[in-house]
Order: C-alpha cells, then sequence, then structure tokens
C-alpha cells in the first residue's frame, strides 16, 4: 500500500497523531519498565530453599525464665524429646534460623586466618545431628553431624567448631575444582573448619538484594543453641499430618513446662507461610505492576479506539469517494490499519528511548538493574499489537461506509 | 453565564456518551492509582518529628577502619551503629545539650497473676535524657532522673498498649512490674508512642516494623542484668570474650547513638569533639587508619539508612507515569470532542461570542469531566488504601491513611489535570474560523 497519501492525511491532523505517538510511546516506557520489575520479582518466588516445605513448620520459642547455658540445654533437649514423641512428628531440631527466615545470620569467609579481606559470605545455621534430617536437606558428599559433635553454644560464646556441612554453592565457589570435602576454611575464626559433609541445596536466611551475590552460600555447624532467651525449633510433620503436628506441637510444650513464650503473632509458621512472608514485597509489586499494565494497556487502546472512530467520523465523505471511486472494503481497513501502524511506529521509536531513559534513571536513583534489550522488543510487540486491535473495530466500520456518501453533504 | 455553560457541558458529554465514560475512566484510573501510591509514599517517608528533625543529630564512628566498608553502598562510610566502648565514653562526656545511646530489649513479662503465661515485650534500653531529646508524650508520671541512670534504678517507663494489658490502662505509677524475674517500678506511662519509622533506632528496627515499643528501661541497668540485644549486632571480627560482656568489650557495633544540638554553634562543636575523640583515640593505639567520622542531622540520616523503601519510590513514580499518560489520552479524546463541535463554535463566533467564551465553555465541560474523574479516583483512592494491604507488607501498609487532606488533594489533582489536558484542544477550538465553518454547511 502506498503509504504517500496517509502521511499527508496525517498532517492534517498533526495535534491527534502526536498524541496518540506520544502515548503509544509514554506506555510503552513504562509497561517493559514494569514487565521487567514483574519477571524479577516472579523469579524470585520461586526460589528454591531446598528443604522439605510441604511438611515443615517452624516454633519460636522464648523462655519465660533465665536459663544459664546448660540449664537451656537441657530445656531444649526435654522439648526436643517431646516433640518427636508426638504422633504426628517425625522428627525435630533447634536452630538459630531457617531458609527464608529474614532473620539472618551470616560470617565472613576466608581460606586464611589473617587474610585481608574476605573470600566470600556464608550464611550461618546452628544445627544437631537431626538438622539435615529434619530440613530434609540433601547430603551429596560426606557425612551428617554425629550426635556427641553437637556443642552447646550460650549467649554470644565464641565457640570455635571444627567441623561444618556446607551448601554445594559454598563448597564450588571456595574449591571449585568439586574437591571441597576435608578441606578447610575459616568462617571469623581463629581455628579452621574442616568441611565433612555437602547438602545440595540450602538457601540463604534472607531474600535482601545485598546477598544476591552469594546466593545459595550456606553452613550448618553442630550447636545447640542454649542462649537465655530462647531458640526456634524447625519441626516436620509425617506426610499429610502438618496441621495436627502444628496443633498438638505447641500444646505439647505448654504442658511440658508453662515458663516459655511461643509468640501469638508469627510464633507459629507453616513453611507456606514463611514462603509467602519472606516474598510478600516481591509478589505484591509484581501485582502492582500487573495491575498498572493492565489499566494502562486497556486506556491506551481505549484511546485509539475513540481517536479512530472520531476521525472515521470525519471523513465519511472522503471515505465515500475513495468507495465510489473503485476503493474496495478491504482497501480502506488497510488504510486505517496502516495509519494506525505508521502512528505507532512513530511512538514505539520515541518509546524506546523513553524506556531505556526511566531505566537508567531507576538505575542511578532506585539501584534497580538494567533493561534488557527483550523487554523493549516484547513492548514494541504489545503495543503495535494492542494498536492494530484497537484500531480494527473503528476501521472496520469505516470499510462499510457506502459510496453514497459522497454524495451527501457533512 | 456559567450555569448555560454547565448546560451546554452537560448535554455535549450525554451526546457522545461513549467518548465521555473513556474520560472518566482514564481520569479516575490515573488519579486513583497515583493517589493510592502517594498516600503509601507520604506515609513512609514522612517526617516522624518535624519540629526537631533538624535538631537531632547520629555521630558515626569509624570503628572498624577501611577493612570494615569494602561492602555495600555506602562505601566510605563508617558502621551505622556504635560499640559500647564509644557509647559509654560518648555518653559519659556529655557534650551535646541532650543525647541517649540506646538499644533494642526484647525481655519477658511475667504476669502476677501465676496462671498466665509470660509474654514477650519489645523496647529499648536509653539514658533519661531519651524522653525529653525525643518529645515522647507521657500519659502519667515522667521519665527517670540523671542521677537514677547512674544508680542503675530498677525503674521503667510503659507504653499504654503494654500499661492496658497490665493494669487495664489505669495510672500504674508506682507499681511494680516483673521484668525477667526481676521487679521494675513504674515511673511513667507513654501516650500510645509508637512513631513511624522508629527514628531513633534505625539500625535496630529498619526503620518499619510491626514490632511495639512496650517498655523503656535505663540503659546501665539493662546492662547491669545482663539483658542482651534484640537487634543487630555487626562484627567485623568475632569478640575475643564470651557473652554479653563479651560483646561489650568487642569492635562489634550495636548501639544506636542520638544527640540534640540546637543551633549551628553546638554542630561544629560536637564535630569537633567528635574528632578529637578520635584523635585521641587514635593516639591510645586503638586506631591505626584515618579520621572518617560523621555527624548526620535526622533527615539526612533516614536518608543515608535508605528508610524509604526504593519499591515504594518505584510505585510512585510508575503511577504518576500512568497520571500523565491518562492526561495525554484524555487530551486526545477531548481534541476530538471540541473540534467535532467547529460548526457549533462556529455558529456561536459568528453570533458574537469573544474569544473568552469559547474557552470559558470549553473548559467548564474538562472541568466536570475532571470533576467526575475525581470523584471516581476518590472511590479508587479509597480502595486502594485498603487494599494495599492485600499487596504491601503489613509495617508499611497499615500506615497508608485516608484523611480529609488527601480527599481534598484527589479531587484537585484530578480537575486541575483535566484542565491542563484540556487546555490545548480549547486552545484549538477557539480558533476555528466562523467563516470557514459557515460556508461549509
Amino acid at each position: 500500500m502506498d503509504i504517500h497519501p496517509i502521511l499527508i492525511a496525517l498532517r492534517k491532523h498533526k495535534a491527534g497523531t502526536l498524541l496518540i505517538a506520544l502515548q503509544i510511546a509514554l506506555t510503552l516506557a513504562i509497561v517493559c519498565n514494569a514487565l521487567f520489575i514483574i519477571h524479577q520479582r516472579l523469579d524470585r518466588l520461586s526460589d528454591v530453599s531446598g528443604v522439605d516445605e510441604s511438611n515443615l513448620f517452624v516454633m519460636v520459642n522464648l523462655w519465660g525464665e533465665q536459663y544459664s547455658t546448660d540449664e537451656a540445654a537441657a530445656k531444649i533437649e526435654q522439648d526436643l524429646a517431646t516433640l518427636r514423641q508426638l504422633p504426628s512428628v517425625q522428627d525435630a531440631t533447634p536452630t538459630n534460623s531457617y531458609p527464608l527466615a529474614e532473620f539472618d545470620w551470616d560470617n565472613f569467609i576466608t581460606m586464611t586466618p589473617d587474610q585481608v579481606g574476605h573470600t566470600t559470605d556464608a550464611a550461618y545455621y546452628v544445627g544437631d545431628s537431626h538438622f539435615l534430617r529434619t530440613l530434609g536437606l540433601k547430603l551429596i558428599a560426606g557425612r551428617d553431624f554425629r550426635p556427641e559433635e553437637v556443642q552447646n553454644l550460650g549467649m554470644r560464646q565464641s565457640n570455635q567448631p571444627p567441623v561444618t556441612i556446607v551448601s554445594k554453592a559454598l563448597a564450588d565457589k571456595l574449591f571449585p575444582n568439586g574437591d571441597a570435602l576435608g578441606k578447610h576454611f575459616y568462617a571469623m575464626t581463629s581455628t579452621p573448619l574442616t568441611i565433612i559433609g555437602i547438602v545440595d541445596t540450602l538457601a540463604r536466611q534472607e531474600v535482601d538484594s545485598w546477598s544476591a551475590p552469594y546466593q545459595g552460600q550456606s553452613m550448618v555447624v553442630p550447636f545447640r543453641l542454649a542462649e537465655p532467651w530462647g531458640l526456634r525449633y524447625v519441626v516436620r510433620a509425617k506426610p499429610g499430618q502438618l496441621a495436627a503436628a502444628m496443633r498438638e506441637a505447641p500444646k505439647a510444650l505448654y504442658a511440658e513446662n508453662r515458663m516459655r513464650i511461643i509468640p501469638p503473632k508469627n510464633g507459629l509458621l507453616s513453611y507456606a507461610q514463611v514462603r509467602a512472608n519472606a516474598f510478600k514485597r516481591d509478589r505484591g509489586m509484581a501485582i502492582l505492576m500487573g495491575i498498572i499494565c493492565v489499566v494502562l494497556l486497556a486506556i491506551t487502546g481505549a484511546g485509539i479506539v475513540g481517536l479512530t472512530s472520531f476521525w472515521v467520523g470525519q471523513r465519511r465523505r472522503q471515505i465515500g469517494v475513495r468507495r465510489a471511486l473503485g476503493a474496495t472494503h478491504r482497501d480502506i481497513l488497510n488504510y486505517f490499519l496502516t495509519e494506525n501502524l505508521l502512528i505507532s511506529l512513530g511512538g514505539v521509536f520515541i518509546g524506546t528511548v523513553l524506556a531505556f531513559g526511566l531505566n537508567l534513571w531507576l538505575v542511578t536513583r532506585l539501584s534497580l538493574d538494567f533493561l534488557p534489550l527483550t523487554y523493549v522488543l516484547a513492548g514494541m510487540v504489545i503495543l503495535i499489537l494492542l494498536g492494530q486491535c484497537a484500531v480494527f473495530a473503528p476501521a472496520l466500520r469505516a470499510s462499510r461506509v457506502p459510496p453514497i456518501e459522497a454524495t451527501r453533504p457533512t | 453565564m456559567l450555569g448555560y455553560y454547565v448546560d451546554l457541558a452537560v448535554r455535549s458529554l450525554k451526546r457522545s456518551p461513549g467518548l465521555t465514560v473513556l474520560m472518566i475512566l482514564a481520569i479516575g484510573f490515573g488519579v486513583g492509582a497515583s493517589m493510592t501510591s502517594y498516600s503509601v509514599f507520604r506515609a513512609v517517608s514522612g517526617d516522624p518529628i518535624p519540629w526537631k528533625s533538624s535538631h537531632l543529630y547520629v555521630p558515626q564512628i569509624d570503628v572498624w577502619g577501611p577493612k570494615g566498608h569494602q561492602d555495600g553502598s555506602n562505601n566510605n562510610d563508617p558502621p551505622d551503629a556504635m560499640d559500647y566502648t564509644d557509647a559509654v565514653a560518648l555518653m559519659r562526656d556529655h557534650r551535646a545539650k541532650l543525647q541517649s545511646a540506646m538499644y533494642r530489649v526484647s525481655p519477658s513479662i511475667v504476669p502476677p497473676d501465676a496462671s498466665k503465661h509470660p509474654i514477650n515485650v519489645g523496647g529499648h534500653a536509653v539514658y533519661s535524657e531519651f524522653f525529653p531529646m525525643v518529645d515522647a508524650p507521657f500519659k502519667y508520671g515522667s521519665g527517670w532522673s540523671a542521677a537514677e541512670d547512674s544508680q542503675r534504678a530498677a525503674v521503667v517507663v510503659l507504653n499504654g498498649d503494654i500499661n492496658q494489658k497490665l493494669f487495664g490502662g489505669q495510672n500504674s505509677v508506682g507499681k511494680t512490674v516483673n521484668i525477667d524475674g526481676k521487679d521494675y517500678r513504674v515511673v511513667g506511662v507513654l501516650d500510645n508512642w509508637n512513631p513511624k519509622p522508629v527514628f531513633f533506632d534505625v539500625v535496630n528496627t529498619g526503620g518499619f516494623t510491626t514490632g511495639h515499643e512496650d517498655v523503656f528501661i535505663p540503659f546501665q541497668r539493662a546492662i547491669d542484668v545482663g539483658m542482651p540485644n534484640d537487634g543487630n549486632t555487626n562484627c567485623s571480627e568475632i569478640p575475643k570474650g564470651s557473652g554479653f560482656v563479651g560483646l561489650q568489650q568487642s569492635s562489634c557495633v550495636w548501639i544506636a547513638y542520638m544527640a540534640e544540638l540546637d543551633d549551628k554553634a553546638a554542630v561544629t562543636a560536637y564535630h569537633d569533639y567528635l574528632d578529637a575523640y578520635f584523635r585521641d583515640q587514635k593516639q591510645a593505639g586503638r586506631f591505626s587508619w584515618p579520621l572518617n567520622n560523621r555527624l548526620r542531622d535526622l533527615p539526612a540520616w533516614l536518608d543515608s539508612e535508605h528508610v524509604v523503601p526504593s519499591d515504594t519510590k518505584v510505585s510512585l513514580l510508575v503511577a504518576l507515569g500512568l497520571l500523565v499518560v491518562c492526561l495525554v489520552n484524555t487530551a486526545g479524546l477531548l481534541l476530538a470532542k471540541f473540534l467535532r463541535r467547529s460548526s457549533e463554535i462556529g455558529v456561536r463566533r459568528a453570533l458574537g461570542a469573544p474569544r473568552l467564551a469559547i474557552y470559558t465553555q470549553f473548559l467548564v465541560e474538562a472541568a466536570i469531566v475532571g470533576l467526575t474523574g475525581g470523584a471516581l479516583g476518590l472511590l479508587l483512592t479509597w480502595g486502594g488504601v485498603h487494599g494495599v494491604s492485600w499487596v504491601l507488607p503489613k509495617e508499611i501498609s497499615t500506615l497508608a491513611r485516608l484523611d480529609v487532606g488527601l480527599l481534598a488533594l484527589t479531587l484537585l489533582v484530578a480537575v486541575v489535570a483535566t484542565m491542563l489536558a484540556g487546555l490545548y484542544p480549547t486552545f484549538r477550538a477557539s480558533r476555528v474560523q466562523p467563516a470557514l465553518q459557515l460556508k461549509s454547511n
């Protein structure tokens, strides 16, 4: 189709054309940045934790009395025995934190004790000989902790653990040749830690952006967290009995010793809730951006419908003349589709510049990531398709204008 | 005349209901989305203590040196909290008008009724000057004295909520509360004081938290009874000693510090004092690196700690973008609508209406669209503010409120924005040549 007459006609509607193009440009700029944010956030929702989430729950246990390290350790063992005896419970372990807990403890890792600057950073878990089994971690090399290796860790005691189990991500980072088992490293300690086991996946505790470079790097040391204020229990229910276990466990613990606090708010969480809490911000942001994208596209689409309808109404006579001079339905339809395509192309061209401009602002001011070209391309396709769909109905109406219109006065 | 224009506008809007509805929807959604985002942004970026924030300062001392700050965004910034040694030394030197070191505690309170479970509470260990410094509002009693600070007295200030829970909201001054197994005498009750962000201790609370400030106890008393800190503890090396005492002797940072400095001279003097303190300590062999202190006022401090979540800013920006698109959209539709009535304008102009009259007529029409769109926007903002809890974390969403100011602003934004959008179409309409229009008919 010859685009020259279309361009000439558009020059008669400069303002309308510019407004549509501008609207498409702005929509493109916002939509592709929003899509990028949505994709990044949704990506995180499916971060693997490495634990058996469907059967796990966590319980915060604060002591109502002040215990010494030994007293606390004895109380913990008593609690664990109570929990493990419950018919619905498979296993339980005392710990400082758990994957996606957003309650983090991390240590710098060095290869020598007096190294200047650290090699990397690892999430720091303390667990007993039931830790791996309870969380359902997959040991891919070496062995689990032995009960006699587990020491009591009182408040801010700087015990130095001789052994550790690390995640594969940490093992590979420290020993890229795959021979991490049996090797040593230091975790802000003066004595070396020997790697006695490697687990396949064990996610970090926090989901913050600062730890993104250290993703999946975790270590477990054989401690029983006998701090005076309390600890967290991770409990694994027997398959299908999670709800029953979550009901029975706090009751059994209170029955055994009343002087404790399992906070009513967030003190007892299934792993599904832990995950939901950890990613609530990301999920919310994705939903928000999604809503805005939909509204934007709807308004832009509707705007195109509105303005094109107006143009069709305005040009009924000219359309009639063209039809009388032999133009087919199809010619008229194509005319409007092509006209919209030209405007859209102009719009997405400006929009691409705006999109990268907006992204640059977000990167420099709010430290977001750089926008990949694919999102802009996707945005272009979406907007061009949107334009063509929006213009189709008015264009179809235009193509049905009978040739007789040419003889009627406006 | 205005009434006539309103009548004309309503007729015109009724004539093309599709276009009218579209414009109203666009304005409504644009305004609704941006006002909802703005309500969240306003809630998290507001000054928590506007009458005093420029007089409150947070000192930072570089206890770690260059090896401590190789990570993170504030590359050369000293640690954002204090170790025990420096916090206590600064308190002892007492160079500001008012000042307090503080750390977050999370003790348990054992109710006198033995059948009840103990409850876990949150709060801070602070010095006596904390209360006048942050203008904490007392309902009953007052804070404790400087003498009680140094005597390590077993006294406590309760917040309204916990006083309600323990004493049914009665004046509990003089009564006793069992905290971590020890008796504390209530000296004051606050009037439900929960500033957001928790500006006095951003480091240990992150600014926005669902946690409450239930109790305040004297700093040195808390240290004496070994009440452990419940906030962040950051170390550049593992403490040599064990336990809470080991932490106090270490270079780990876990204490927040705030000072009130009322004029420029006081700020300069305090800055000089901090620098002199660092040099003294350096001479004593504690530090081997150059001076790198900071003294930020509260707004600058909140900014450097990134208290306003970047998500909130992104949302506001994107929502404002949506509003702009809606306005461009409305401008296009109004243009179409106004120019369609060229002949009507031609007749009016030919009958002697001046340009100003045309302007008024069409701006009235734009304003009516804006007002209706604004009403829809109000509805959507109302829904949005109540719906944000669905997508945002609780500690932030509960802060977003709808008030008269926001409602008025919503309507104003809608009307002004629509009239702005209608400005160019109106201009075009006023340029319509009467002769040309009359002839073509």
